[in-house]
């Protein structure tokens, strides 16, 4: 039950005749329908409020009006503190996280490969099962892993003697990167393992008659080889780092080291919900989501280059 | 010498030459040594990943005392009590949420999975103008962080008078740029292209073909697209909780958070949030352990670029 086993090389497409573009429209229609109305429409819409701002009259009484501000929004918006504390932190997260998780992964993945491993598929699924909890649940099982009097990992480094408040305000970062950690990391190996597994045995075989010990055939011979998966799960690591909302706002309840507007996309809901400004948080979305686009484009960029050298 | 030349007439069995004895053996000694590590920090790393859940199933068996007693890993007896609890509380509306996140993960990923399964379809069979650029609208999808489109989407539903409704959570799950990346992806492995003109030279249409002859060979990739939909969508908690005012429309995800923005003021909430927790947690794992096969291939498919 490999991936060769159930994806058969592509066979070389031809055009099947009669094939062409009003047989192609029934099928296209249903997904570039619902594409338009929930991303191209919804963005399209948030990129025009962006544009505008509404002005109070007054004490707030008498209504208000709607004006053109150009790209005084995303003057506001990049100008404000609590944003620019927001991507700060973001950032740290990022460079934190994106490492973290890849190493652990590729690691756990190579373990998985190696040839004196016992239990390859009981490994796989336990390493897999935090992907099947929900982000909202698992970071509510680590915020109660984390809260002294509750926490029996608290419990011990305290009888330890070892005294550490995961949830302060130093900690917390590096706290919620070992959530993300946790859900991500197993799935990482799955896509990993699957590409270790593709690595010409001969290749390895070749490595071993040379006189490399397993450790150096894993780290300099397989681990270039699978460069590609490794690029796509850098990829993918990026974006989903971009989306932290989840754990932040459930910590955001156990802690006060964690604020309404701790990452950029809480500044954004705070934008819309608390303080009720609409093009703001439309603009923050807005700046994310071109951020998003350069830094996976870049990310491409990066590893095409690495694998074409 | 004529010990080695015997070696492949008489295995194993046989007593080992008196020759290469001695490095094998400190290479047998290596070889252990290497399996204990390497077995060990694999141990050492499902742990990681195995005991949060099974602190949850340990939490949910506890009454609030005992919970915050900080016991180490053992059960309490509270478990019937933290269930009772837990339906009964709000008038039961907890299974009413459990019952949202089916409807919207269900509907999402049979739906989607199958709108998605379409377009893929359609962009491995087919030749047409601005297939390219199609395409690369996808693309451009699978990139786009999700929470980035959330706000925008919830502006869009309000000034369409749509948020608060089942549609604003049902209909932007049904667009999944990913699903069709992985259901062309499938296309190609699965279904040959001979096959489908074997169908053409029968008499059979574009649709007759796809629905009698490519879609029974999908259904291995439609599964795993749905499975991952699924998850996808019952994991989702930005969207519903920027959509949704109304407590009665919530999935299991909101409904838990709401519960746990309570347990400041009122610690003994705190059974009911892991009590929610484990209920819901507990078909996705199951899924997962039954459905090992799909979410294989899902993963590999995903990661061919």
């Amino acid at each position: 039950m490999t991936a060769s086993a159930t994806l058969p090389a592509r066979s070389r497409r031809r055009s099947i005749p009669g094939t062409g573009g009003r047989a192609a429209a029934v099928f296209l229609i249903p997904f570039f329908a619902l594409f338009a109305v929930t991303m191209v429409a919804p963005v399209a819409y948030a990129i025009g409020m962006s544009l505008f701002a509404e002005r109070r009259n007054g004490l707030g009484f008498g209504g208000s009006e709607i004006e053109f501000v150009g790209l005084g929004n995303y003057g506001a918006v990049l100008s404000d503190a609590s944003f620019l504390e927001g991507f700060g932190r973001l950032a740290v997260y990022c460079l934190l996280y994106v490492p973290t998780l890849l190493v652990v992964a590729l690691v756990l993945a190579l373990l998985l490969d190696a040839t004196v491993t016992y239990a390859r598929r009981a490994f796989q699924l336990l390493l897999f099962l935090p992907h099947a909890v929900p982000g909202v649940i698992a970071a509510l099982i680590w915020a109660y892993l984390y809260t002294p009097g509750i926490s029996p990992i608290v419990n011990v480094l305290a009888s330890g003697g070892i005294e550490i408040d995961f949830l302060s305000v130093q900690m917390v970062l590096p706290s919620m990167v070992n959530i993300a950690v946790w859900e991500w990391a197993g799935y990482n190996v799955i896509i990993l393992f699957t590409a270790l597994q593709t690595v010409p045995r001969e290749v390895l075989e070749a490595a071993r008659v040379d006189g490399a010990g397993e450790i150096r055939t894993a780290f300099s011979i397989k681990t270039p080889l699978i460069a590609p998966a490794l690029g796509v799960a850098l990829l993918f690591t990026v974006i989903g780092s971009l989306q932290l909302f989840t754990e932040p706002k459930i910590l955001s309840s156990a802690t006060t080291a964690v604020t309404g507007t701790w990452v950029p996309n809480m500044w954004a809901y705070d934008a819309a919900f608390n303080r009720n400004n609409l093009p703001e948080a439309a603009t923050a979305s807005i700046i994310l989501a071109v951020l998003a686009g350069a830094l996976s484009w870049a990310v491409t960029r990066f590893t095409s280059r690495e694998r074409t050298r | 010498m004529t010990a080695v030349l015997d070696r492949p007439a008489a295995p194993a069995a046989s007593t080992p030459p008196l020759g290469p004895r001695a490095p094998r053996r400190r290479n047998r000694r290596h070889r252990l040594l290497g399996a204990i590590g390497v077995n060990g920090l694999l141990v050492v790393g499902s742990a990681y990943m195995v005991l949060p859940l099974l602190w949850l199933v340990f939490a949910a068996t506890k009454d609030a005392r005992t919970l915050y007693s900080g016991d180490l890993f053992s059960f309490g007896d509270a478990f019937v009590q933290n269930m009772q609890t837990l339906l009964a509380q709000d008038d039961g509306i907890f299974l009413r949420w459990l019952g949202n996140s089916i409807l919207y993960a269900g509907v999402g990923a049979v739906v989607g999975g199958f709108v998605s399964l379409m377009a893929g379809y359609a962009f491995d069979k087919f030749e047409f103008r601005s297939k390219k650029a199609l395409y690369a609208a996808v693309l451009v999808g699978v990139l786009v962080p999700n929470t980035a489109t959330v706000i925008p989407l919830y502006l869009l539903a309000a000034a369409a008078g749509m948020t608060n409704t089942y549609w604003a959570v049902l209909i932007p799950t049904l667009c999944n740029p990913f699903s069709v990346y992985l259901a062309r992806v499938f296309s190609a492995g699965y279904v040959p292209n001979e096959t489908l003109e074997a169908a053409r030279v029968d008499g059979a249409g574009t649709v007759r073909s796809f629905l009698g002859v490519a879609l029974p060979m999908l259904v291995p990739g439609f599964v795993t697209i749905a499975l991952f939909q699924f998850v996808g969508i019952w994991n989702n908690f930005m969207l519903p909780l920027i959509m949704l005012q109304n407590r009665d429309l919530f999935p299991s995800s909101v409904g838990i958070a709401l519960w746990q923005s309570q347990v400041q003021q009122n610690p003994e909430f705190s059974t009911l949030v892991i009590a929610g927790s484990f209920i819901s947690v507990l078909p996705l794992v199951l899924a997962f352990v039954m459905l090992q096969r799909f979410w294989r291939s899902g993963l590999s498919a995903g990661s061919v670029k």
